[in-house]
């Protein structure tokens, strides 16, 4: 065979080559990754950069409170058991969802907040999304503003469920996660940049709320936008999705409570 | 419960601009969107922010139902003399807050 016919021949297998690849998404590399502060505006950075202009800044301000208030069968505060929050929740946020080897499954902040609530407050836990959740979560997340996000060695199998689920192809638009965030980060979708999803700020204040929101509001945002149905607040899947997005952004740091458009 | 944010430079020269930054709490409900339950809900927006330099006026805002929640409102004055900043919103159903701020002029 001449060189000619050599060339031929490999580019066919090339062909055949990439027609039988996997389809499945290449994981962006450590260093590539980007926060969805570095994509946004100036403007809107300018609100997450300065505490008084960042409306978040009045939930964490209500959850400081709500961490000093007495509630529930017990008449016990956040404070009573945890001393000052400040100091007691200082990179707690960094390392969930945890791995709750009591229950024997994985729990989100909130979760566990709600947990703390049912258990040693005895009071009733909050409903998903409240606002009072929410504020405490921001609260308790604000403290470990700066550290690395490091998932726990423990959560090595709800992680793996979650990018099973971060790649599967769902909904009437028949998208996985990482069609978007991994394979076209950076592009436009309708006019705003398609992120590569770390979920480096929550919870955060979002302008198309107008409001401060959990990821697992988020996720739901996403999973309505590619017509799937959303996984219910709090069920395993979504804090399996929760623990992988945590996972892949680990090491980046914690902006809680950041700003997003 | 509304709250509000002030940021003003602890000191500024005489006779020199600073900025004066303004954040409220408030959701600003327009008053043309549906409710869960097809009613639409009333509107509940501030329509006025006013600031006074030692009792002088020196900024005003009307707000309409257009304006985002939590209304972030930054202006410019010039330093006088080291006093008060007294800051003062109303709207829709008998809403009031006022704020203080001190300023430093060397």
């Amino acid at each position: 065979m001449n060189v000619r016919g050599k060339a031929k021949l490999l580019a066919a297998l090339g062909v055949a080559a990439c027609a039988i690849a996997p389809l499945r998404a290449a994981d962006i590399p450590l260093d590539q990754r980007k926060s969805g502060y570095d994509m946004m505006s100036p403007d809107t950075r300018a609100m997450q950069d300065d505490d008084t202009a960042n409306p978040a800044t009045f939930s964490v301000l209500d959850g400081a409170a709500l961490w000093e208030r007495k509630d529930g069968a017990a008449q016990k505060s956040c404070a009573d058991c945890h001393g000052d929050g400040e100091t007691a929740m200082k990179g707690v946020a960094a390392r969930y969802p945890a791995f709750d080897t009591k229950r024997n499954r994985a729990v989100d902040l909130a979760a566990r907040v709600n947990i703390c609530r049912t258990d040693h407050q005895k009071a009733s836990p909050f409903p998903a999304e409240d606002k009072d959740l929410v504020a405490l979560a921001a609260y308790i997340g604000r403290q470990s503003r700066g550290m690395p996000i490091s998932p726990p060695e423990n959560m090595q199998a709800v992680i793996a469920q979650g990018r099973e689920i971060y790649e599967r192809r769902q909904g009437q638009l028949n998208l996985s996660c990482a069609q978007c965030h991994d394979d076209n980060w950076g592009r436009k979708l309708a006019g705003s940049v398609v992120p590569q999803a770390h979920p480096t700020g929550y919870p955060l204040y979002r302008l198309e709320w107008q409001a401060v929101g959990s990821l697992q509001r988020r996720l739901r945002n996403c999973m309505i936008g590619i017509r799937a149905a959303a996984y219910d607040p709090g069920s395993p899947e979504s804090i399996a999705l929760e623990a992988f997005l945590m996972w892949r952004a680990r090491g980046m740091k914690v902006e809680t409570p950041a700003v997003r458009p | 419960m509304a709250r509000v944010l002030i940021n003003v430079p602890p000191k500024v020269r005489r006779g020199e601009p600073f900025q004066v930054k303004t954040l409220i709490n408030h959701v600003m409900e327009p008053g043309f969107r549906p409710g869960p339950d097809g009613k639409t809900i009333p509107r509940d927006i501030i329509t006025s922010m006013t600031c006074k330099y030692n009792g002088e006026e020196v900024f005003r805002a009307d707000l309409y139902p257009a304006t985002a929640a939590n209304p972030f409102i930054t202006f410019f004055t010039i330093a006088t003399e080291s006093g008060k900043l007294e800051f003062a919103w109303t709207g829709d159903n008998g809403f009031a807050e006022t704020a203080t701020a001190a300023i430093t002029v060397e």
